[in-house]
C-alpha cells in the first residue's frame, strides 16, 4: 500500500507520521532528536513503520469488533514482546560497545575487572528486561536511552560496590557508549522481529493463540502488505540538515496549521509551543495559513524553558505540570521574560514559598508570553487549537484556558492527545497532496 | 542519510554590476574628501539622511557628513558590533537605536571612517528633520562631544496627511531667518540663491532617472531588487551627491544598465550573480539589516523572491510621488522635500503607499522587517500590516532584526519566518486543491 510520510524534526523530539491514501494516519513514531537529526529521522520513521504494522495487525485481527475480544489482548502481548526484543537487541549493542571502549588507554589498568563488572551488569539488565515489558509495567519513558540508562546506573552502583571497583570508571564506559548506540538506528529485518515476537509469545503462553482465529497466520498475512514510502515531507528546525530537496520541505508553521486543521477542521487559531519557539498561527477554512507570529530572538517561554526549570528544581520535566496543578495560590510572576522568572523562582524558594505555587506562577508566565504572540498574530478566533509538546502539560493548559477565557471569552479550545504529532501530520498531508495533485 | 558539512571556506567575492562598483567608488571618494576636508580648509556639516539639505550645504562649500551612513557602512563592514559594545561601555543602554551607539562607539574608538582614515570633527550639526525623535537626542550627544553649533530646522509632521501653505512658509522662514544666516556665519561664505538654483536643477535631473530606475521594477521579471539593490541606488541621491554632476552621471549610467537588463529579460544582480527565476514579488516595509546584509539578501534570492518596492528607499525622499527639487522655488522646494520624506508621513499615508505599491508593482504580498532598536519605524507597523492585508487581500509577514547590532540578528529565526512566508504565498496561490 502507498504511504505518505511526514517527519517533524523538532529541537527536542523528532516525530514521524505515516498516512495512507485515505488520509488515515496508520503509524506514528517519536524519538529524541539528539545531536544527529539524520538518525533521529530514521528512528522516528522506523517507529512509525512499526506502529503502522500494529495498525495493520489491528485491522487484520478485527480488533474492536464484536466477537473479537481476545484479539486486543493478543496484540497487546505481541507489542510487549516486540518491544522487549527491540530492547534486548539494543542492550546487546550497548554491551558490545561498552566492551570496545575498554580497549582505550584510560581503561587499560583495570580492563579486566571492568570487563567482569560489565558482564554482571548486563546479565542483570537482561534478567530484569522481561519485567520491564510485563503486562501492566509502567515505564517513565519509551526511549532506550532513558530506560537502559536509569537501570544501568542502579546495577552499576551495586556491582561496583560488590567488586570494590571505581563506579566512575564503569559509568564512563557507559557514557562513552550510549551516544554511539543511540545514533545507530535499529538494524535487522522488521518482519523477522515481529515473527520472533510472535514465537516468543507463543512459547511463553500457548493459550495466546486461542481465540477467534489463527492469530499468527493473520499477523503473517498482514506482514505481507508492503508499505511503500510514496512521498516524504520534512519539517522542523532540523529539516535543512537532511538531504531533502526543496520540494520535500515545508515550514513547521504551515505544517502545524494544516495538521491542526486536519484534527479539527473548524479551527481558525493555532498555538504551537515547541522546544525552541512559540508560534501563533491563523488559518482559513482549508487549513491555509493566513498569518503567523513567533517569538523573536528571545526564546523564553518555550518548551525548553520548562526543561531548565525542571533541572533547576531537580525534577523530571513531566513532573512539573502535576506539581503545579496542586497549587491553589499561584505566585504572581509578572516578568514576561521567563528567564527573569527563573530568578524569581530562586528568590521565592529562599523565602519559603511553596514549590507548587511558584511552578504554577511560572506556567502562567509562559502562557502570558504565548498570549502576546497570539494577539500579535490576530487574536483568538473560534475554534482554537493548542499543539506541540507543552500541550501535554496540564498546568500550562489550565493557565491557557483561563487566559483565553479572560481575553477572548467562550471559544472552543481543542487539545488533541496526539498534539505532539500535529506538525508531522501536516507534513504527511503535504506529502499526500504532492502525489495527488 | 549522511549529513555532509562542507569545509568552512570564505564566501566568494560578491558579484556587483558596474553601477554598484561605481556607487562604491563614489562613496569611497566622498569619504576621502571628508577625511581631508580640513586640510583643504573646507568646513564640515553633520546632518541626517531624511530631509538633508545637501544643495544648501554645497552653497556654503561645506562637506556633508552623515552619521547614519557611517553607521550603515560600519554595519556592512562588520565594525558596528564592536562600536555598539563600546557605546554600551560608556553607559548607553541596550535598547537605544544602534545607529546612535555605532556612531558614539566609533567616536570613542578614534572616529575612524570606513576608509580607515579619521573623520573630521563637524563645524556644525544641522538637524533638518524631526520625524525621528532619536535624531534630536543623537545630536544632543554629539554636541556635547564636539562642542559645536547645532542648527535645528523644524519640519512639521504630516499628522493630517497633507502639506499646507503654512507649513511651507514656516519652514522657508526658518531657512531665511535662522538656517542660512547661521551657515553663512559658520562657513564665512555668502549665500547665493542662484547657486542653489543651479544645484537644485541638477538634483531634479538625477531624480528623474532615479525614479525611472525604481519604477523599472514594474517589469516582469523585475530587473532590479528595490530593497537590497535599492540600497545601492539610493546612496548618491540621499547622501552627499544630490545636486552634483556626479549624481546625474551615476543615474544616467544606472538607467542604461537597467534598460539593458530589461532588454535581455534579466532579473536583478545578486551577490551570487544573476537571480534565478522570479517566484515571489514582495513589497518590504522597514530598514534592512546591515550586519548580515548578504546573508539576509540570500534568504530572498535563494527562494526566487525579489523586492519590487520598498518604503525604506523613500526615507530620503518620495520622488516617485512626483516631487522634484525645483530651481524656480528654491527654498519652498527644500521645505517640500523635507515634508515629503517617508518617515514624516503619518500611518494612513504609509498604509496608502504600501497598498499602492502592492497593486502597482503587482506584488504577492507585504513583508515587514521590524527593527528592534527603532521605535520610530516600528511603532504601528503591525497595524499597518493588518490594514494592508485587509485592503489588498495579499498575505503579509513580519520579521524582526536590527539595523547594525549583530546580536539582534537570528538567522535561523528570520529564515524560518521567510520560508514560511514564501510557502504561505505559494499555498495561497494554489488554493485548497493544490496546497501541497
Amino acid at each position: 500500500m502507498r504511504t505518505f510520510v511526514g517527519i517533524d524534526l523538532g529541537s527536542t523530539t523528532t516525530k514521524a507520521v505515516l498516512m495512507d491514501d485515505n488520509k488515515e494516519v496508520i503509524g506514528r513514531g517519536i524519538t529524541n532528536s539528539r545531536s544527529n537529526y539524520a538518525t533521529a529521522a530514521r528512528v522516528a520513521s522506523e517507529e512509525a513503520r512499526i506502529d503502522a504494522r500494529f495498525t495493520l495487525f489491528r485491522r487484520a485481527l478485527h480488533v474492536g469488533e464484536a466477537g473479537h475480544e481476545h484479539s486486543a489482548e493478543f496484540l497487546a502481548a505481541l507489542e510487549r514482546n516486540f518491544r522487549l526484543i527491540q530492547f534486548l537487541e539494543q542492550l546487546d549493542d550497548l554491551e558490545e560497545t561498552c566492551h570496545r571502549q575498554l580497549e582505550a588507554d584510560r581503561f587499560k589498568s583495570i580492563a579486566g575487572p571492568l570487563q567482569e563488572a560489565l558482564h554482571v551488569i548486563f546479565a542483570r539488565l537482561r534478567q530484569e528486561a522481561a519485567s520491564l515489558y510485563a503486562p501492566g509495567a509502567k515505564r517513565k519513558s519509551d526511549f532506550f536511552r532513558d530506560i537502559a540508562g536509569s537501570r544501568f546506573h542502579v546495577h552499576a552502583e551495586a556491582v561496583a560496590r560488590e567488586m570494590g571497583i571505581a563506579l566512575d570508571m564503569v559509568l564512563n564506559a557507559y557514557d562513552k557508549s550510549i551516544i554511539e548506540v543511540e545514533n545507530r538506528p535499529p538494524g535487522g529485518d522488521l518482519s523477522d522481529k515481529f515473527r520472533r515476537a510472535v514465537a516468543r509469545m507463543l512459547a511463553a503462553d500457548s493459550h495466546a493463540a486461542d481465540g477467534e482465529g489463527d492469530f499468527a497466520a493473520m499477523i503473517e498475512s498482514a506482514l505481507g502488505i508492503e508499505l511503500e514510502e510514496t512521498y516524504l515531507v520534512g519539517t522542523g528546525y532540523g529539516r535543512v540538515t537532511l538531504p531533502f530537496s526543496k520540494e520535500h520541505i515545508r515550514s513547521e508553521i504551515l505544517c502545524h496549521g494544516l495538521g491542526a486543521h486536519m484534527m479539527y477542521p473548524g479551527t481558525r487559531t493555532v498555538l504551537d509551543i515547541g522546544g525552541q519557539d512559540t508560534k501563533g498561527i491563523q488559518i482559513d477554512g482549508h487549513g491555509i495559513v493566513e498569518n503567523f507570529q513567533m517569538n523573536d530572538r528571545c526564546a523564553a517561554g518555550c518548551g525548553r524553558y520548562l526543561g531548565y526549570i525542571a533541572d533547576e528544581m531537580n525534577m523530571g520535566l513531566h513532573e512539573l505540570g502535576p506539581l503545579a496543578m496542586q497549587s491553589n495560590r499561584p505566585a504572581r510572576i509578572n516578568s514576561t521574560c521567563t528567564v527573569f522568572a527563573g530568578a524569581e523562582l530562586r528568590d521565592r524558594l529562599s523565602l519559603g514559598e511553596k514549590r507548587e505555587d511558584i511552578l504554577a506562577g511560572l506556567h502562567r508566565a509562559i502562557i502570558l508570553r504565548a498570549i502576546s504572540i497570539i494577539s500579535r498574530s490576530g487574536g483568538v478566533t473560534d475554534q482554537f487549537t493548542f499543539t506541540g509538546g507543552v500541550a501535554k502539560n496540564e498546568a500550562a493548559v489550565r493557565e491557557l484556558r483561563k487566559l483565553i477565557q479572560e481575553n477572548y471569552g467562550e471559544v472552543t479550545i481543542n487539545i488533541n492527545p496526539d498534539s505532539i504529532y500535529t506538525g508531522a501530520l501536516g507534513a504527511s498531508e503535504f506529502a499526500r497532496r504532492a502525489v495527488a495533485a | 542519510m549522511t549529513v555532509i558539512v562542507g569545509p568552512k571556506t570564505k564566501p566568494p567575492e560578491a558579484i556587483k554590476d558596474a553601477s554598484m562598483a561605481r556607487q562604491k567608488q563614489m562613496v569611497n571618494a566622498h569619504y576621502d574628501r571628508l577625511a581631508s576636508a580640513k586640510e583643504r580648509g573646507e568646513k564640515v556639516a553633520a546632518t541626517f539622511v531624511p530631509g538633508n539639505l545637501n544643495e544648501l550645504l554645497m552653497c556654503f562649500d561645506m562637506v556633508n557628513n552623515l552619521p547614519e551612513v557611517n553607521a550603515i557602512q560600519n554595519g556592512l563592514r562588520r565594525q558596528s558590533g564592536g562600536y555598539v559594545m563600546e557605546a554600551e561601555k560608556l553607559g548607553h543602554s541596550e535598547d537605544v537605536c544602534t545607529y546612535v551607539k555605532s556612531d558614539i562607539g566609533m567616536m570613542a574608538k578614534g572616529n575612524i571612517g570606513p576608509n580607515g582614515k579619521p573623520l573630521p570633527d563637524p563645524d556644525v550639526l544641522l538637524l533638518s528633520y524631526t520625524g525621528c525623535f532619536t535624531f534630536m537626542k543623537w545630536f544632543e550627544l554629539l554636541r556635547r562631544q564636539y562642542k559645536c553649533e547645532t542648527i535645528m530646522f523644524q519640519t512639521p509632521y504630516l499628522a493630517d496627511g497633507r502639506i499646507t501653505k503654512d507649513m511651507i512658509s514656516y519652514m522657508v522662514k526658518q531657512l531665511r531667518q535662522d538656517v542660512i544666516p547661521k551657515l553663512e556665519r559658520i562657513s564665512g561664505v555668502k549665500f547665493d540663491i542662484d547657486r542653489l538654483r543651479e544645484y537644485l536643477r541638477k538634483s531634479a535631473k538625477a531624480e528623474d532617472d532615479h525614479v525611472w530606475v525604481l519604477q523599472s521594477a514594474k517589469h516582469k521579471p523585475s530587473p532590479i531588487d528595490a530593497y537590497f539593490g535599492g540600497i545601492y541606488y539610493i546612496g548618491p541621491i540621499f547622501g552627499a551627491f544630490r545636486g552634483t554632476d556626479d549624481a546625474i552621471e551615476y543615474y544616467k549610467f544606472l538607467r542604461a544598465e537597467v534598460e539593458g537588463r530589461i532588454a535581455q529579460g534579466k532579473g536583478p544582480v545578486t551577490p551570487d550573480g544573476d537571480m534565478g527565476q522570479e517566484r515571489y514579488r514582495l513589497v518590504v516595509e522597514g530598514p534592512p539589516n546591515y550586519t548580515n546584509f548578504r546573508q539576509f539578501w540570500k534568504m530572498f534570492y535563494d527562494e526566487g523572491a525579489v523586492v519590487v518596492a520598498s518604503s525604506y528607499t523613500k526615507v530620503g525622499g518620495t520622488y516617485d510621488y512626483g516631487f522634484r527639487h525645483d530651481p524656480d522655488r528654491p527654498l519652498e522646494s527644500l521645505a517640500e522635500y523635507c515634508l515629503n520624506v517617508y518617515t514624516n508621513r503619518n500611518l494612513p499615508m504609509r498604509v496608502d503607499m504600501l497598498e499602492n505599491y502592492i497593486n502597482e508593482y503587482q506584488a504577492d504580498g507585504l513583508l515587514i522587517n521590524s527593527i528592534k532598536s527603532c521605535n520610530s519605524f516600528s511603532a504601528g507597523q503591525l497595524l499597518m500590516m493588518r490594514e494592508v492585508e485587509k485592503r489588498t487581500g495579499k498575505p503579509a509577514a513580519f520579521i524582526e532584526t536590527d539595523l547594525v547590532d549583530p546580536r539582534y540578528f537570528s538567522a535561523a529565526n528570520v529564515k524560518n519566518r521567510l520560508e514560511s512566508y514564501f510557502q504561505m504565498i505559494e499555498q495561497k496561490r494554489a488554493g485548497f486543491r493544490g496546497a501541497a
